[in-house]
């Protein structure tokens, strides 16, 4: 497959009061043409960082990317001048946010809001603009989308503003969709909808996806690849099926088994992953998940793991895989650890 | 739409009614009549004529009926103080060049508040939005009159820029719109620029950006926008505010307008006159808030005028 985006060793720092804080700390990682990738990770984990990095979203004043590199057509994102970067908005790489409702401008029509991406892009007369901005409605199911283009926001519910949302990253045809937490702020019902649209979308234009979540399922239903993230950084990557067969990151394995089961005895509580996330003022000089693993070694307090090949495209940042390391399954027995 | 014109109409005639009856009442309840001059009563037989062609004999009630009477009629009566002249010819004659003074005064206060509360937004915390608050604070602490003395002083004694009173050229209007603007431009920008600073870090200026859209668009066409609508709810009482400070600027750059006519009539006791300039400024200032809500609702398409508009 053809790589269309090439992270390596982003790092992103924000400007506080207390100093500064490193949000994410050299994330690296590649999306090919027509696939869908997932970063996973639980709140303050830089995901959202990650993502909004890709699109500079963040202000300079308040962050800044600090190291690291985006391959994106021949060109790296982090070092684009602004004017570039916003020729690349919208119309190379789109982005979809959490909650529509507070995403979309109350006060401008929706036909509106679609249609000035497409002029500003495709520089074309407004009856075009209006031609295509009703053929993405209704390619993301809004019906009537003729009349439906002059209402505003509050006239349209919760499921369907996120259509729209979807409808806007998209009307430019962008090689890539961000979306943050997408699914997060809708009923499951209306998720599970939504999560149907970026599949039959996928399909239709072969835009490869971004998927930034917490949610597992979501990640199960959609992702051809997922990559975990903590602390700022991706502590395992892999196709999706080994991440959930077969993690090997003692993180990976506290969020899956921390995930409410259908099936399961409901007298048997949740196994939450106990501790908080470590202060990114200043990162642990080991691993950042050291602190709340029940395997943690000495070596993981001090130092660094390094990224570990598990087969050909499972990767895992974790001292566990060295092979002087006790392995997980026989560490489960005795989590003690030496 | 429709009905909600008629129902705000009804409520306007009600509000103005209201007006009308206490300005009546209380005018007539205060010791002293129109004849009477520092204690130099006229003479009976003449007082006598004067109360009963101006009706003054008859009892309030009447008086205040006829008065109703006429008024539906548009006939706010003659003049007191100088009968050859009629409430109505007054009012034609000195409401122009209020008009114009008032309309300069809150488009200039209007443009120059937005513009000043957005640059200083923009500028968040440099130097430019110090020195804008800065301004903001002044304009609103100090007083029309003093601003209003100050800018003679200056800009028309000493600097010779603008003539010091009087009306008949566009470099007339300068200095009273400048007094009268002043306040409502800090007013107006400083709550521009709160509104602009909160809006700035909404999603969909998040959104707006991630569209590609130019800084310049995103502030003028999705920022501006819904920063300004608690702005146009405060205009109807800035216009109001425009129109009384009138009256002391009028008097203090000596313009023939409304003010002169007003200040004029309460020292005069002059009935027909009070109550004339007031009924007729209450008529503006309803019929201004009215286009102000009628402005709200376009700026903001939630707000319509029935609320069953809503769908799910």
């Amino acid at each position: 497959m053809e790589k269309l985006l090439e992270v390596d060793g982003l790092q992103v720092a924000f400007k506080t009061h207390g100093g500064p804080i490193q949000a994410v700390r050299g994330v690296s990682f590649t999306l090919h043409k027509g696939e869908t990738i997932a970063i996973v990770g639980e709140s303050g984990c830089g995901k959202s960082v990650t993502a909004k990095s890709i699109m500079r979203l963040i202000p300079e004043h308040i962050g800044k990317i600090v190291g690291g590199k985006m391959l994106f057509q021949g060109k790296d994102l982090a070092q684009l001048p602004e004017k570039e970067m916003r020729e690349m908005r919208g119309s190379q790489i789109s982005m979809i946010f959490q909650d529509a409702m507070t995403s979309l401008n109350p006060t401008i029509s929706i036909g509106e809001q679609i249609m000035e991406g497409i002029i500003r892009h495709q520089k074309v007369p407004r009856s075009e603009a209006k031609r295509q901005a009703t053929e993405i409605l209704q390619l993301v199911g809004i019906a009537n989308p003729e009349s439906r283009l002059k209402q505003y926001l509050h006239q349209f519910s919760g499921g369907m503003r996120q259509r729209i949302m979807i409808a806007i990253a998209l009307v430019c045809k962008p090689a890539i969709l961000i979306a943050d937490e997408p699914t997060t702020a809708l009923d499951v019902t209306i998720q599970a909808q939504i999560i149907e649209l970026f599949q039959t979308i996928q399909r239709k234009t072969g835009v490869s996806i971004i998927m930034i979540t917490h949610d597992l399922g979501v990640v199960a239903k959609i992702a051809d690849r997922v990559n975990v993230m903590y602390a700022g950084k991706v502590v395992e990557s892999g196709p999706v099926r080994e991440i959930f067969y077969n993690p090997q990151h003692p993180y990976t394995k506290g969020l899956l088994s921390s995930m409410p089961r259908l099936d399961a005895d409901r007298n048997i509580p949740l196994s939450p992953i106990p501790g908080t996330p470590p202060d990114l003022f200043a990162p642990p000089a080991g691993c950042a998940f050291a602190a709340r693993c029940e395997y943690a070694l000495e070596v993981c307090r001090a130092h660094q793991p390094e990224e570990t090949q598990l087969g050909s495209k499972h990767v895992v940042s974790c001292w566990l895989q060295d092979p002087r390391a006790k392995k997980l399954t026989t560490a489960q027995q005795s989590p003690t650890g030496t | 739409m429709l009905s909600f014109i008629l129902r705000r109409f009804v409520s306007m005639i009600v509000t103005l009614w209201l007006i009308i009856t206490l300005t009546f009442f209380l005018m007539h309840a205060a010791p002293g009549n129109p004849f009477e001059k520092e204690g130099k009563g006229l003479p009976d037989a003449v007082a006598a004529n004067l109360n009963a062609f101006y009706n003054l004999d008859k009892p309030l009630i009447v008086q205040y009926g006829l008065y109703l009477q006429n008024l539906v009629k548009f006939d706010l009566g003659p003049s007191i103080a100088n009968s050859s002249d009629s409430v109505n010819k007054i009012i034609a004659r000195g409401f122009p060049v209020s008009f114009q003074l008032g309309l300069v005064a809150i488009l200039f206060a209007i443009v120059t508040g937005i513009a000043l509360g957005v640059v200083a937004a923009l500028r968040h915390n440099r130097l430019i939005d110090y020195v804008a608050m800065v301004i903001a604070v002044i304009g609103i602490s100090v007083p029309s009159f003093v601003l209003a003395s100050l800018l003679i002083k200056y800009l028309a004694v000493e600097w010779k820029l603008f003539p010091t009173a009087t009306w008949g050229t566009w470099q007339h209007v300068v200095l009273p719109a400048l007094a009268l603007a002043f306040s409502p431009i800090a007013i107006i920008a400083r709550l521009t620029r709160t509104n602009m600073l909160e809006v700035l870090t909404a999603e969909y200026i998040e959104t707006a950006r991630a569209k590609g859209l130019s800084p310049a668009t995103i502030v003028f066409k999705h920022a501006l926008r819904n920063a300004i609508l608690p702005v146009v709810t405060l205009l109807g009482a800035l216009i109001a505010n425009i129109l009384t400070g009138s009256f002391v600027i009028e008097k203090i750059f000596a313009i023939p307008g409304m003010g002169k006519y007003f200040v004029a009539g309460i020292n005069n006791r002059d009935y027909s006159v009070i109550m004339g300039t007031t009924v007729f400024y209450s008529t503006l200032l309803i019929f201004m808030m009215f286009v102000v809500d009628v402005l709200y609702s376009i700026i903001d398409p939630r707000i319509k005028f029935h609320g069953k508009e809503r769908e799910g």
